[in-house]
């Protein structure tokens, strides 16, 4: 085993620890932008899309790591944009409430 | 791959945000600004990859073309979609995430040379990404249009469903070792892509609509799963990190949200399975009758009561009805009656959806009430008025130990004076089980679309 899986493997054990602890405090109202939000920080795998992109040979290769880019793009854009439209909605509310009726 | 340390370092940076980011959004107050701050990390990710990498004319060429068509395409899609087709549209993205997943993990398979055999480490983890990231791809699709209601919704079985099942994820299990002990190369991947798309579809398939949100969570956390899994296959800690995040609070999260709807999770994916669906051939109506009555009669009700509770559902979010709704209370509340909502804490088709979709009305916070906060006060009111709520208030979750959400906790409309039920048809709700309520004594219905008939509510109220 060498240097690198041991230390991939000890962030992986401390992250999945830290993953749990991190949202234990969230209340219900907030569940569903946290998933949308928790959705948006998977597309980081547009990383992962990225390196292949830059190793990938011959046509099948570069082909299917080309839809993966497109993929993981969408993830990650379209993740931040739809849980920022969500969240939008809690900000404080303005005088403009009070006059709508 | 052998990173240099200031690119650890960056990306250490972008995981120090992403965790900062995950935390700002357990509160209402920081909750936009952790979305952001993750969101900056996300960038900081794709800028040090950038640099990290040595790129071939044709290689940037293609990549920003495939950034160029993904980031339209996702941002609009966001900025598009009805609050209410939210929960399709997180499954959709999660769906996209878990491909490019599994795709990633195949490229990197498909350049070990022919004539080399790949490490044992690379060779579980490209296989674990590859099953997981395909099913949370088709599970997703499935999840999506049943949501999109493109199909229905109920649960769909066929006999030998549960041997086929087991039998297509036993394959799954032989031929990744198989792949991963080095029989199979190249070949058995794409054969292990393939099964495991079938079983991502035949997994979704048997669960019913009203379950979908905590199916999309679990399938939120596999993707995360995945994601780690390809940060093993190409070696970056950042994947990782971001993944393994996912995994681990995606998987708490669906926890809590089968834990509010007062199920296991198993009972909830399983449940389907061998279960004679009994109350949908019984039907409706029949013999037992219903009181239903008109909007002046109701608004006079309403008007003259000291304290409403509203209980708003899909219904009410389908019909866009959640600005008039505010207008009702508001006028309510100008003669002096107490008008509170009760939020279950699944209504709409996620849990907190309900709150976001108030929250665009701008409904104040503290008029909504959560389940424990207010089903005591059900007892005082004199009108549970229920728009476009049906499960949520079955009394039958409490009372009929066969039925399909025996022991989801519920709102206790029924202990009110009067419940109103604005429905568009007598026909029973997502679940796709009767609600006695509807024939109790106590019960008037207003039938039609939620926005119209409060609409004339609001004229009714004023009125009187």
């Amino acid at each position: 085993m060498n240097a690198q899986l041991v230390n991939e493997i000890s962030i992986f054990v401390l992250a999945v620890f830290l993953g749990f602890e991190v949202i234990s405090k969230v209340p219900t109202i907030l569940h569903t932008p946290l998933m949308s939000g928790s959705n948006a920080i998977h597309g980081v795998i547009l990383v992962g899309a990225m390196v292949i992109m830059s190793e990938a040979t011959g046509p099948l290769q570069i082909v299917v790591a080309f839809v993966a880019v497109i993929l993981a793009t969408v993830n990650m854009v379209g993740g931040y944009v739809v849980t920022d439209r969500m969240l939008e909605m809690f900000k404080s509310r303005n005088p403009r409430g009070g006059a709508r009726s | 791959m052998h990173l240099a340390p200031y690119i650890v370092l960056l990306y250490l940076l972008a995981a120090v945000l992403f965790i900062v980011g995950l935390h700002q959004l357990s509160s209402p107050k920081h909750a936009r600004s952790g979305n952001l701050v993750a969101a900056l990390g996300a960038l900081i990710a794709v800028g040090t990859t950038i640099a990290l990498l040595h790129h071939s004319t044709l290689d940037l060429v293609l990549l920003v073309v495939a950034i160029a068509i993904g980031a339209p395409v996702g941002a609009v899609a966001a900025r598009a979609v009805k609050m209410t087709a939210m929960p399709q549209m997180v499954a959709s993205f999660n769906g996209v995430g878990g491909g490019a997943a599994a795709l990633v993990a195949i490229v990197e398979f498909l350049r070990v040379p022919a004539n080399s055999s790949p490490s044992l480490v690379l060779s579980i983890s490209v296989v674990f990404a590859v099953v997981i990231g395909a099913i949370s791809f088709a599970g997703s699709v499935i999840a999506y249009t049943k949501l999109q209601e493109l199909m229905r919704g109920t649960p769909i079985t066929y006999p030998g469903q549960q041997p086929v099942n087991g039998a297509v994820a036993a394959a799954i299990v032989v031929l990744g070792v198989l792949v991963v002990v080095g029989t199979l190369s190249s070949l058995g991947l794409w054969l292990l892509l393939l099964l495991a798309l079938v079983l991502g579809v035949a997994f979704v398939l048997p669960i019913g609509g009203a379950d979908m949100p905590v199916v999309i969570s679990l399938l939120n956390a596999f993707t995360g799963l995945a994601v780690a899994g390809d940060g093993f296959v190409v070696g970056n800690p950042v994947l990782i990190v971001g993944g393994t995040l996912v995994g681990a609070s995606g998987t708490f999260l669906t926890k809590m949200m089968s834990d509010a709807m007062g199920r296991s999770l198993g009972n909830l994916l399983f449940g389907a399975f061998g279960k004679i669906q009994v109350s949908e051939a019984a039907g409706p109506g029949g013999a037992k009758s219903v009181r239903s009555g008109s909007a002046e009669d109701i608004g006079t009700l309403l008007a003259y009561s000291q304290r409403v509770i509203i209980v708003p559902g899909y219904g009410l979010a389908v019909a866009q009805a959640q600005h008039v709704a505010r207008e009702l209370a508001d006028a309510l509340e100008k003669r002096g009656v107490t008008v509170d909502y009760a939020i279950h804490p699944v209504a709409g088709r996620m849990p907190g959806h309900m709150n976001v979709l108030l929250a665009e009305a701008n409904v104040p916070y503290e008029q909504l009430k959560e389940m424990d906060e207010i089903n005591d006060a059900f007892k005082t009111a004199d009108v549970a008025l229920v728009v476009g709520a049906n499960d949520v208030v079955n009394p039958a979750a409490r009372n009929s130990p066969g039925s399909p959400i025996y022991g989801m906790p519920i709102l206790n409309a029924d202990e009110a004076h009067n419940i109103v039920f604005m429905k568009r048809s007598m026909r029973p709700g997502f679940a796709g089980i009767d609600n006695e309520l509807l024939y109790d004594p106590k019960t008037i219905m207003l039938f039609g679309d939620a926005k119209d008939s409060l609409t004339k509510l609001v004229a009714a109220v004023k009125a009187a």
